[in-house]
């Protein structure tokens, strides 16, 4: 039988060495070690009374006016006494996500119904749009004209990047939508066209 | 004013809206001078976080000047050059007393498991942000400090995120003289993370990413050890390799919902949002650390599952530690290390993008043109 003779330190209690010294390291690196005291950590403990650095002069704060029937999270006791205003809930995205706020957050159903209404609203939002002297506009919203002016091919020709292979997918996202939205209008135009003819 | 408009997956503008006005008596409405587009936006953009809804200002990095205040604000007056963190916070409940300012139980009332973030869907509150010419900040005599005269706007404006969270990021990795310390991703965060495990007194820094240009920035701003996962076969052994095969003693994940590296977990959750987030990263995270290692996760993802590899951080007996950065309660020591010339944040922006232009600055960094790291905006006002 033969024995290996070689006692690499991981297999042993020793910890593999480093490199460099403390001292090289310090040498090296502007600021090595200040925080090495977890006293001087800001966040340690986790939980900690920091006392001036906020100025709260009220131990419940006052109530923001609710407007309108503002969407809440069924685990909060009551809406929150501060809250964003932007966007009221309109349209069928609206009432999809006034029904995915019956479910609590620990319910999948919450999230997808939300997934599932962002992409409602952008749809009724683009329709909005084309009825507006602003219509949505897929070339200069994407911002894709920035290919040509910001080396577009060279930040990725040759650059071993791991994100290329899905990047052809992104406008399949974008474009997809509105091929397939141009294919059922063509199509539902055509039809009717037949029964009339 | 003008304001940056979000109008579906990968689409924004810029329109006019209506300057906000104060909506509660601690209010505050601020000027916007400079913003940034932060990773996480990203995912905003590319309608991965439920509740984004179209015609949202994104925004959760800015500085600004002070242009109105509600009647009870009391520390700030009209004309003071602002920093807001960006986490929303009322400074006084359960969280706030114990400094978790990034889980405010009284901002957000469309979910219990985040706090309030500016302009960051409304599953973070439904708060407009601040890439725009004027922001409502709400609780102006707790969240926003008035900017040291000696403090630039660029050092100033990354100190609303991308600092504190590298900062923070470290912390939770509970670093220890002489630790082995890998970060995934070298984005922003990614390299404050990598400088600030070094003030914790790493012995080691190792960046992990597959874009040649952040690696060489980590290299030259983080002092940091860079490996290109695309060059190896298994980065999870090569990790091994590096570390006489026990490991790396902690780990952050620097890069959340969108990692690259699996073409199947990317489209999954980036694509079809099958997934909360891509847990490439984290996933490696969990098989290149040594047994009973810390991984910090500053990486977002969304609230829906990821396909996390929990049994193998489970049977390694890891410590996993994460949470949204607490932003004010890193300034103090981070003014500290600012000014004694440790850590010079603007070093990391690359791109300085007039706000009526931002939709080309969001298809640079998404698409990751230009050797684009950090875009900051600028509102035509400033």
């Amino acid at each position: 039988m033969t024995y290996i003779q070689e006692r690499p330190p991981t297999y042993t209690q020793e910890k593999p060495p480093l490199a460099e010294s403390v001292d090289q390291l310090r040498a090296r690196i502007p600021g090595w070690g200040v925080d090495l005291d977890p006293k001087d950590r800001p966040s340690v403990p986790k939980l900690r009374r920091i006392e001036g650095l906020t100025h709260a002069h009220w131990d419940f704060p006052q109530r923001q006016p609710e407007k309108w029937p503002r969407e809440r999270s069924v685990e909060h006791k009551f809406l929150t006494p501060v809250f964003g205003t932007a966007c009221p809930p309109r349209g069928v995205s609206g009432a999809m996500r006034r029904y995915a706020y019956k479910y609590s957050e620990g319910r999948a159903a919450h999230w997808v119904i939300l997934l599932a209404a962002d992409r409602v609203d952008a749809w009724e939002n683009h329709l909005r749009s084309l009825a507006t002297t602003h219509p949505d506009n897929p070339v200069t919203e994407t911002g894709v004209l920035s290919e040509f002016g910001h080396r577009g091919i060279s930040s990725r020709l040759g650059k071993k990047r791991a994100d290329l292979p899905h990047h052809v997918l992104d406008p399949v996202i974008v474009a997809g939508p509105w091929i397939l939205a141009a294919r059922v209008a063509y199509v539902g135009v055509r039809a009717a066209w037949k029964r009339r003819h | 004013m003008q304001a940056m408009v979000y109008r579906g997956p990968y689409k924004v503008r810029v329109e006019e809206k209506d300057i906000p006005p104060i909506e509660h008596p601690n209010d505050a409405i601020v000027r916007v001078k400079l913003a940034a587009i932060c990773g996480s936006d990203l995912h905003l953009y590319h309608g991965m976080m439920p509740d984004t809804r179209v015609g949202m200002t994104f925004g959760h990095e800015f500085i600004g000047v002070v242009e109105q205040i509600g009647p009870s604000v009391q520390e700030l007056k009209v004309g003071d050059r602002v920093m807001v963190p960006f986490n929303i916070f009322c400074g006084t409940c359960w969280y706030c007393a114990r400094g978790l300012y990034s889980n405010c139980h009284n901002v957000n009332p469309n979910a219990t498991a985040v706090g309030g973030i500016y302009g960051y869907s409304h599953t973070c509150g439904g708060y407009d942000g601040g890439q725009s010419q004027y922001v409502r900040v709400p609780f102006a005599d707790v969240g926003p400090s008035v900017i040291p005269a000696w403090m630039d706007d660029e050092d100033a404006v990354l100190l609303t995120d991308a600092l504190p969270t590298g900062y923070f990021g470290a912390q939770l990795g509970d670093i220890v003289e002489g630790d082995v310390v890998v970060v995934f991703g070298a984005g922003p965060v990614g390299l404050f993370a990598a400088k600030s495990a070094w003030l914790m007194g790493a012995g080691r820094v190792i960046v992990i990413d597959h874009l040649q240009y952040r690696l060489e920035k980590a290299r030259t701003f983080a002092h940091a050890e860079t490996y290109n996962f695309t060059e190896y076969d298994d980065i999870v052994v090569h990790m091994k390799k590096i570390t006489d095969h026990l490991g790396a003693d902690v780990a952050i994940d620097a890069v959340g919902a969108e990692a690259d590296g699996n073409f199947v977990q990317h489209v999954s959750s980036s694509q079809l949002k099958l997934q909360g987030g891509s847990p490439v990263a984290l996933n490696w995270a969990i098989d290149s650390v040594r047994k009973g290692a810390t991984i910090s996760v500053m990486g977002a993802y969304g609230p829906l599952f990821s396909a996390v590899k929990f049994g193998d951080a489970m049977n390694k007996g890891l410590t996993l530690r994460m949470n949204q950065c607490p932003v004010k309660r890193q300034w103090p020591r981070l003014f500290e290390h600012i000014r004694n010339g440790y850590l010079k944040p603007s070093d990391i922006v690359t791109h300085r993008i007039p706000l009526e232009h931002i939709t080309e600055g969001y298809h640079i960094f998404s698409a990751k043109l230009d050797e684009c790291i950090k875009p900051l905006v600028v509102p035509s006002a400033a």
